[in-house]
């Protein structure tokens, strides 16, 4: 039956509150963590946020009977309490693929966390996981190559990466930095990073680095007989000068470059990703900005999202955070977006803040990058946490080595191997406990090892007190 | 805190190459690669020995011994043929791999047999 136009203001659950919808195979799902104003019932809220991440807009217009609505419109689904928090709670949201540009991670974010986060009726909004479709995920690029590739590309299988970034992060002139990326892969580090905030500075421009940072690369490949890369930023202030960086580096037969995937945004990165398949260069990528946008418990965006998000767009590697040093609920969740990274299929799991199944067919998995703060006396806990793939980065573990890089990037390589050698032989479990035997025993071979776990603490691992995460998602 | 001390690697030190995963450890014994061997048959990859003049090991391909050796987990039978990959090949690094077959990739590598290297 046709519909007649009645101009007005409906309440949004009229339209947006559909309990009793099946979401399809092929709907983006979204579970937002809902903080309503006083006052407002929980049904409206979650219609309000369906509505205005989707079709919805706040007064009924007459051209909305030009289409099928009930078609487009997102539907909030279901409802559920926050475990430890009675001010918010959980609300499911259904959208229609057709809602959506094929392979566009730009147009998707741009209607899930446009609008509604400013929404008034709302007092803080967080968007705490997406399922993508596989109908969805097979329209996007995804990783340039994936790693299978990477481990094929560079030669190295059966242990984690291993990695550092160059500091001081700023100042250092383009020879003097090589130098330092030369200490740190002849020593035995597989790759090195140009920090985030080095781009092109009048103290140090992109094409010297490149150059400079190339020489060091084929001297250390030469010398240890092992294959080396350095992640070259081409993060840049607009895409021409980005592309511009990245076929430089193409043409000094650079293995792999960088991207900063939020400052730089989806647009460039997805594009940037697309020519690292074409050229056959790898693509190393930082989050710098995210903690602004997943760190607040009840506004923003869940890591979890932003890193599917850059599987969809494009990477090779992403930072994902230690886990070690911080708190237990943080290594349940790490075990989780890490997984989302590098699996095919990740199946729901509340303990570990996974609200959806998400199937990612046939697109290649993300290296997890775990830096910040680590030093040999994590590495048992490591290789525990991230198994072999992941690349494990040590900027001061390495470069604040009493002997200087080359010493330090040996400790880290022996404390790997030496950890690997382990597990492979006593099984994981148990690994943590038996690291510091492990290292000492190691060692007695390598001096430059030996100074490192002088320098730095032994982290005592308190099996006992693992702490439940469970508590929090029930 | 120990003295300081230089870090000895040189175009010209042949010690000074290295050949991937366990290659900053001593040579592993016997036993050690015995069990590292379980460790390949325990995580159901197949396993494969290949071989390669030490001044070529930057090379992707080494030379293939024979075939992978599919759906083997004789932890002796594979040393066997290591083993005799090594005598047919003794100046030779020799390197035991893991085929993973669901990654598509190898799941590990490691020379198990250290040839002696030139400059």
């Amino acid at each position: 039956m046709a519909k007649t136009y009645q101009a007005g203001v409906k309440e949004y659950r009229e339209t947006y509150w559909m309990p009793e919808y099946t979401p399809k195979d092929t709907d983006i799902l979204a579970c937002f963590k809902i903080t309503p104003q006083p006052g407002v019932p929980r049904e409206e809220a979650a219609a309000a946020v369906a509505a205005e991440s989707s079709t919805g807009t706040w007064t009924t217009v007459w051209t909305d009977l030009l289409t099928d609505l009930d078609y487009y419109k997102g539907r909030a689904y279901a409802i559920e309490d926050v475990p430890g928090d009675d001010e918010c709670f959980y609300a499911f949201v259904a959208y229609p693929i057709d809602l959506f540009e094929e392979g566009s991670v730009v147009n998707v974010f741009t209607s899930l966390v446009g609008n509604v986060f400013g929404f008034k009726a709302l007092r803080a909004l967080r968007l705490e996981d997406v399922r993508f479709p596989i109908a969805y995920v097979m329209t996007c690029n995804g990783p340039p190559h994936g790693i299978q590739v990477e481990r094929d590309k560079f030669n190295k299988y059966g242990r984690a990466l291993l990695g550092c970034t160059i500091k001081p992060k700023l100042g250092l002139s383009a020879k003097n930095y090589g130098r330092a990326v030369y200490e740190c892969l002849r020593g035995g580090l597989d790759l090195t990073k140009d920090d985030e905030n080095i781009n092109s500075q009048p103290f140090m421009r992109w094409r010297n680095r490149f150059e400079f940072v190339m020489d060091a690369i084929h001297k250390a490949e030469r010398e240890t007989g092992e294959r080396k890369g350095h992640y070259l930023n081409v993060t840049a202030p607009t895409p021409e000068e980005m592309y511009k960086r990245a076929e430089f580096a193409k043409e000094l037969g650079a293995p792999i470059i960088m991207h900063d995937y939020l400052t730089g945004g989806f647009c460039a990165n997805t594009g940037l990703a697309q020519w690292c398949r074409d050229n056959g260069i790898l693509l190393h990528i930082h989050r710098a900005m995210h903690a602004v946008l997943d760190r607040h418990p009840r506004h923003g965006i869940h890591f979890r999202v932003l890193a599917k998000a850059l599987r969809l767009s494009g990477g090779d590697h992403l930072h994902s955070g230690t886990v070690v040093g911080k708190l237990e609920g943080d290594r349940e969740a790490t075990l989780g977006w890490i997984d989302i990274m590098r699996d095919s299929f990740i199946k729901e799991d509340r303990t570990r803040g996974i609200f959806f199944d998400q199937d990612w067919g046939s697109m290649p998995g993300i290296f997890p990058v775990a830096s910040g703060g680590i030093h040999v006396w994590h590495m048992p806990a490591l290789v525990t946490i991230f198994g072999d793939d992941a690349c494990l980065q040590f900027g001061g573990g390495t470069l604040g080595h009493p002997w200087g890089n080359a010493a330090g990037a040996a400790a880290n390589r022996v404390a790997l191997e030496a950890c690997v050698e382990d597990r492979n032989k006593n099984g994981a479990e148990g690994l943590e406990k038996r690291g510091g035997d492990v290292l000492r025993a190691a060692a007695k071979n390598s001096p430059e090892l030996a100074a490192a776990m002088e320098t730095w603490k032994e982290i005592k691992f308190e099996f006992d007190t693992v702490d439940k995460l469970d508590v929090a998602h029930k | 805190m120990s003295e300081m001390q230089d870090y000895a690697s040189r175009l010209s030190d042949p010690a000074s190459r290295k050949f991937e995963t366990f290659s900053y450890l001593p040579e592993l014994s016997p036993e050690a690669v015995r069990a590292q061997v379980q460790y390949i048959c325990d995580k159901g990859w197949n396993p494969a020995i290949e071989h390669v003049e030490p001044e070529n090991a930057f090379d992707h391909y080494w030379y293939m011994w024979k075939l992978p050796m599919f759906g083997e987990t004789d932890v002796d039978s594979i040393l066997g043929e290591a083993e005799a990959c090594h005598k047919a090949n003794p100046k030779h690094h020799v390197r035991l791999i893991g085929y993973d077959n669901y990654a598509q990739s190898q799941g590990t590598a490691m020379v198990i047999f250290r040839g002696p290297i030139k400059v």
